[in-house]
This record gives C-alpha cells, sequence and structure tokens, in this order.
C-alpha cells in the first residue's frame, strides 16, 4: 500500500549500484579483519613448527590476547562516545594494590575487598568523567592528571604501610573465598581432563602431574574477554543507550539538541572503563597472587592502539567492538608469536607500528567509504 | 485567503525584546503564526532573525513581551521544553550527525524499543522501515536505511530533520536559513518538502535572506531591520523588490543598486 501511496522516486543515473558483496565487507571491522588474517598467515608460515599451535601454544597467546580485549572494550564504547581514558594502565595498578591491602594488609575477606575496590575504581571513572563534562576540558588533559595521580598511590600506598612496592599472599588469602574463583578460575576443566585422557591434547610425562593436560581449563580472563566483547557490542549495535554512545561522539550538541542525555552517557562510559580496568587488575592479581605497583603501564595506549586497529575513529562517533576485539587479538597474536617464531623481542616494537601505521591507513580508506566524508 | 482569521494562530509572539547587555538585538518584535501557513521572516544580516527564533524555540528568554502557544502563555526554560510542546527548529549545519545511518539519526533521542526477554532492545527493523517510508515521501531515494548521512547531499540532510521533526509531531517548524547553503536543485526540493509540510496543517517558519526563496513557498512575510518588525505582508501585496527594500534598508539599497547597475 505504502508503495503505491508514494512511488519510488527515479533512481538518480549519477549513483552506482553497489555490489551485494561489497556492500557486505564495507565494514568498520574490515581492516581488523584484514590484520587478523594476514597476522594468522604470517605466522602459520613461520612459526606452526614452534607450538604457536598447540594447545599450550594456543592458551598462551589467547590469554595475552584477552588481557588487551578487555581493556580494549571499554576504551572502544568511550572512544566512539569522544573521550579518551589515559588512566586506564594506572587504574590497573590501582585496583590490583587496593585489592592486595584490603585482603593482605587489612586482612578482609578476598570479595569484600574485590567489591569495595570495585566500587571506588567505578567513582574515579566517574570523577573522570564529571571533571570532563562540566568544565569542557579535553578528557586527553583530565585523565594524564588521573595517570599520575593514581600511579604515584599505588606506589605511595604500598611503601608507607609495608614498606615494598610488591604485596604478595593473595593466593592463600583468596582460597575458599566465593568471588575469588570468578576472577582467577578456570571453568571446562572437565572437558581438558577428558581430552587429556583421550589424547586429544598433550598431557605431562613426567613430575608431580604427570597424566594431567597440559592445559587444564580455560581461564577466566578469556571468559571475561568473550561475555565483555559481546555485551558490548550489543550494548553499541542492537540498544537505544548504543545509539547515544555513537550520537555523544559525532557531534554532542545535535545529540543533545535532540534529547540525547550526553554527559550521563559520557560519565557512564568514563565508568565502564575504569570497570574493564579492574577486571583486568583482578584476574592479574588473582592469577599472580600479589599486586605489584609497575602493573598495568602503558597499557592505555595498548588499549587504544588495539581499538584504532579495530577501525574505530579517535575523534569519536565511529567504531566497533568486533573490530577492537580484533585488534586486540592481532596484538597478543603479534607479542606472542614473535617469541614462537624466535625473533629478536625488541622487533615487536617495530611490528607494532607498522601493522598500526596500516590498519589506521586502511580504515580511513574504508571509513571514508562508508560514511561519504571527504 | 482570509479562512485564516477563522482560526486561532499557534503561535503568538507580542512585542518581544531581547537585550544582551547593552546591545538591543529585538527592541519590540510582534509576530503571529498560523497552523499551515509557512511564514517567511526575512532581514539581512544583523537583523535579529537569529535571536528571534532561538527566542521562539526556547533558546533564549525575552527580557520583554509574551509567547502565547495555542492561546497560554508559554515560558521555555530550555529547548526541550518548546520541542515537547511542539516547537521544532531545523538548524542549517546543526540537524544531522553525518558518521551515523540515515535511520538511526531519524530516531536519535527518540528509539523505538522492542522487548526481547523483558530487555529492551534497539528496535532496528522498525527504525529501518520507517525511514525508508518517510523518506519515499519525501522523494529521497536511499540506497538502504543504513547509508550515512554523509553521503547525503545538504538537501537531502535537510530534508531528512524535517521530515523527522515532522514525523515526530512538531505543530510549528522553524527552518533556519535552509537553503542558504544549497545550490539551485536542492533549493527546490528542500523548498518543495516545505510546501508538503504545509499542506498536512504545520505551521512552518522559514527563516531566509533570500527574497525569490521566500516568494517561492510563503504566504506571508515579515521583515526585520535592525531588531524591528516593518510589518507583516500577505502574499500578493507585495512585490519582490518592495521585500527587498524593506530588507535593506530602501534608501542605502538604492544608492547601492545604483552603483552596480540594477543588478542586486
Amino acid at each position: 500500500m505504502a508503495d503505491q501511496a508514494n512511488p519510488a522516486p527515479p533512481m538518480d543515473e549519477r549513483v552506482k549500484a553497489i555490489p551485494v558483496w561489497r556492500r557486505a565487507l564495507i565494514r568498520p571491522e574490515l581492516g581488523g579483519i584484514c590484520g587478523t588474517i594476514l597476522v594468522f598467515l604470517f605466522f602459520i608460515a613461520t612459526a606452526s613448527d614452534s607450538g604457536m599451535f598447540n594447545a599450550q601454544g594456543v592458551l598462551n597467546w589467547s590469554t595475552v590476547s584477552a588481557q588487551f580485549m578487555i581493556i580494549a572494550v571499554g576504551a572502544c564504547l568511550l572512544m566512539i562516545a569522544g573521550e579518551f581514558d589515559l588512566s586506564v594502565g594506572s587504574m590497573i595498578g590501582f585496583s590490583g594494590m587496593m585489592i592486595a591491602i584490603f585482603g593482605v594488609t587489612l586482612g578482609w575477606p578476598i570479595w569484600m575487598a574485590i567489591l569495595v575496590t570495585f566500587a571506588i575504581a567505578v567513582a574515579i571513572g566517574a570523577l573522570n568523567g564529571y571533571i570532563v563534562v562540566r568544565t569542557g576540558l579535553p578528557s586527553f588533559i583530565v585523565t594524564l592528571a588521573f595517570l599520575f595521580i593514581l600511579r604515584g598511590f599505588t606506589i605511595y600506598l604500598p611503601q608507607t604501610i609495608e614498606r615494598k612496592t610488591i604485596i604478595g599472599g593473595i593466593s592463600e588469602a583468596a582460597e575458599g573465598d566465593w568471588l575469588a574463583p570468578i576472577f582467577g578460575g578456570k571453568i571446562l576443566e572437565g572437558l581438558f581432563t577428558w581430552m587429556g585422557d583421550a589424547g586429544m591434547i598433550a598431557t605431562f610425562e613426567r613430575g608431580t602431574r604427570a597424566g594431567e593436560p597440559v592445559v587444564d581449563g580455560i581461564p577466566m580472563l578469556i571468559v571475561w574477554a568473550i561475555i565483555l566483547v559481546i555485551l558490548g557490542h550489543i550494548l553499541l549495535t542492537k540498544t537505544r543507550f548504543g545509539n547515544w554512545i555513537f550520537a555523544a561522539g559525532g557531534d554532542a550538541q545535535a545529540a543533545r539538541y535532540v534529547g540525547v542525555p550526553v554527559n550521563r552517557v559520557k560519565i557512564l562510559m568514563f565508568m565502564f572503563t575504569a570497570f574493564c580496568a579492574t577486571v583486568f587488575a583482578t584476574c592479574q592479581v588473582m592469577e599472580f597472587g600479589s599486586a605489584g605497583a609497575d602493573r598495568g603501564l602503558l597499557k592505555e595506549f595498548e588499549a587504544i592502539i588495539a581499538v584504532v586497529i579495530g577501525g574505530a575513529l579517535l575523534t569519536g562517533g565511529y567504531g566497533s567492538v568486533i573490530g577492537a576485539a580484533l585488534g586486540a587479538l592481532i596484538f597478543g597474536v603479534v607479542q606472542q608469536g614473535l617469541f614462537f617464531a624466535g625473533v629478536e623481542s625488541s622487533l615487536f616494537r617495530v611490528f607494532l607500528g607498522v601493522i598500526l601505521l596500516f590498519a589506521v591507513i586502511l580504515n580511513t580508506y574504508i571509513r571514508r567509504m562508508i560514511t561519504g566524508e571527504r | 485567503m482570509n479562512t485564516r482569521s477563522t482560526h486561532q494562530p499557534i503561535v503568538q509572539m507580542k512585542d518581544i525584546e531581547k537585550h544582551f547587555g547593552s546591545v538591543i538585538a529585538l527592541a519590540g518584535v510582534s509576530v503571529d503564526v498560523f497552523p499551515g501557513e509557512c511564514h517567511c521572516l526575512l532581514g539581512d544580516n544583523g537583523a535579529g532573525k537569529s535571536t528571534f527564533i532561538k527566542t521562539m524555540s526556547g533558546v533564549h528568554k525575552p527580557t520583554k513581551g509574551e509567547i502565547l502557544f495555542e492561546g497560554q502563555p508559554m515560558h521555555f526554560d530550555d529547548p526541550r521544553d518548546a520541542i515537547t510542546a511542539g516547537i521544532a527548529t531545523v538548524y542549517q549545519d546543526l540537524a544531522m550527525i553525518p558518521l551515523m545511518s540515515v535511520s538511526r539519526n531519524f530516531f536519535m533521542g527518540n528509539e523505538p524499543i522492542k522487548k526481547i526477554a523483558g530487555i529492551p532492545f534497539f528496535d532496528k527493523d522498525y527504525a529501518d522501515r520507517v525511514t525508508m517510508d518517510e523518506m519515499r515521501k519525501m522523494g529521497i531515494n536511499l540506497r538502504g536505511p543504513d547509508q550515512a548521512v554523509g553521503t547525503l547531499s545538504g538537501g537531502e540532510r535537510q530534508t531528512v530533520a524535517i521530515a523527522r521533526a515532522v514525523h515526530f509531531g512538531a505543530k510549528v517548524l522553524i527552518l533556519d536559513e535552509p537553503t542558504s547553503a544549497l545550490g539551485v536543485r536542492q533549493t527546490s526540493n528542500v523548498l518543495a518538502t516545505i510546501d508538503k509540510v504545509r499542506k498536512q496543517g504545520i505551521a512552518v517558519v522559514f527563516i531566509t535572506h533570500n527574497v525569490r526563496h521566500a516568494l517561492a513557498v510563503g504566504d506571508r512575510f515579515t521583515v526585520l531591520n535592525r531588531g524591528q518588525t516593518l510589518g507583516t505582508a500577505q502574499r500578493g501585496q507585495i512585490t519582490p523588490d518592495e521585500l527587498q527594500d524593506l530588507m535593506a534598508g530602501g534608501q542605502e539599497l538604492a544608492e547601492l543598486e545604483g552603483s552596480l547597475g540594477g543588478t542586486v
């Protein structure tokens, strides 16, 4: 009916029809997809006999990638909302240290230490956001201040309280705790034991763990990464709030004008970034059993690099969580893969710089095709 | 033409004054807007057009004077109040977000919700369908609802913004110089859109400094000059030359025109 009442206007003869395959390919994640394929091809060609792709090797690089993914999801949504957070790395160190001080020095139950730490971290994220939207200062500057403030406290507090910069003993304190395994535990252990018994994955041949599979489960770190990526993707693309994130970063004034609560969106995204950093910190503290004052150094840049490789626009309004996750995967695979391939480890930075440059150039072309920018 | 006087004006602006510090931007401007008419507000740069429509749309509060909306005195604290009441403004460059798709732009701030297992999701199918439908009504042929606004021409962007305001129930549509940056073809498209909107019974306030654009669609014309109205004229009661003279303050333009050989 509608079609009869309003016949389609004639096609503009100057608009070229775009083939279906091209439309399916032209998406924000394309750069990330290409990069992932290239990186895997490269390492399959150069490092396939080094154990990079057996169970242990896969676990190795997927754990590293998952770490990047967790902070990249937060950084990605925040960047699409038009802001930066340079305090992510310091927040990781700070949150880990808070858990250690509450749980070990003060002797609180670990679940309480974790929950209180999350509350503090998210509150600091909210403060970051509040200062940015209230003052109108660039978030680059505001969060740079917090990079130093939080790192300073992370070094000062343990030195004053414990006279050292690393607090250990968290594994012992977390023994029998109900919340700690959510961050430090593993899942599917039964499946991996069965796979070990069935000879599908290698088992230890000697030592105290003889007969156990070399990989005895999937670390919760990886589970958190996958959950955060899926939730972040759904939030961004399938909800009203996701539309507000795009709008807040695309043109805050135009968004405000149609009633989008831009300030609330931005503050919530700062809080979510702090939450992701704390998830990272908690998993790390549970894995290592200790908190160190230098943890998380430079992580803010690694998160931003992963997000940019994944196709997000630095100035906001455009990007993809899936792309950011692929960026994190590329990052992790390259970092660990060079080790497997026996390449001098200092070359990692060279590789990273080259990938970053190529990804951003490719992404810029893709974005122009989609959005008609010139 | 006098059928209009049988019904009430939807917006009455009475003796509006607006001072910014020592500058008197508006010195007592009165304008009535009726449903279904296109009221053109003309004036040269600095005449007070922008201040006037910003007062109407709730951005500025008048220093003196009264705003009646559907006969009731209104006090808008911010643009949201005006939008809720049914006064929508389409700004020339602040209408759309180029990086976002047409359908996401169209429903920005008014996203339709579809609940799946109790969780509210953005109802993209509905948004896409309505967007395509509305665009077809306005004569814009989209490749698809996912097409980014950045790929549209300036005129098409204005049209999308107008269609959006109408879809969400605007009773008064204020257009701030919608044609000033457009080419000939795009301008005619926007003017055609204004005509369609007016025929739906919506009051259109069309700000421009181009007399030809105003005469193409306007029912009534109000000229602002140095913060004051020089009166409102009905269609057919005024010639383009008279309008042009009123806008530029007669005498001076006549001298200028002489030096330019009558081409302005």
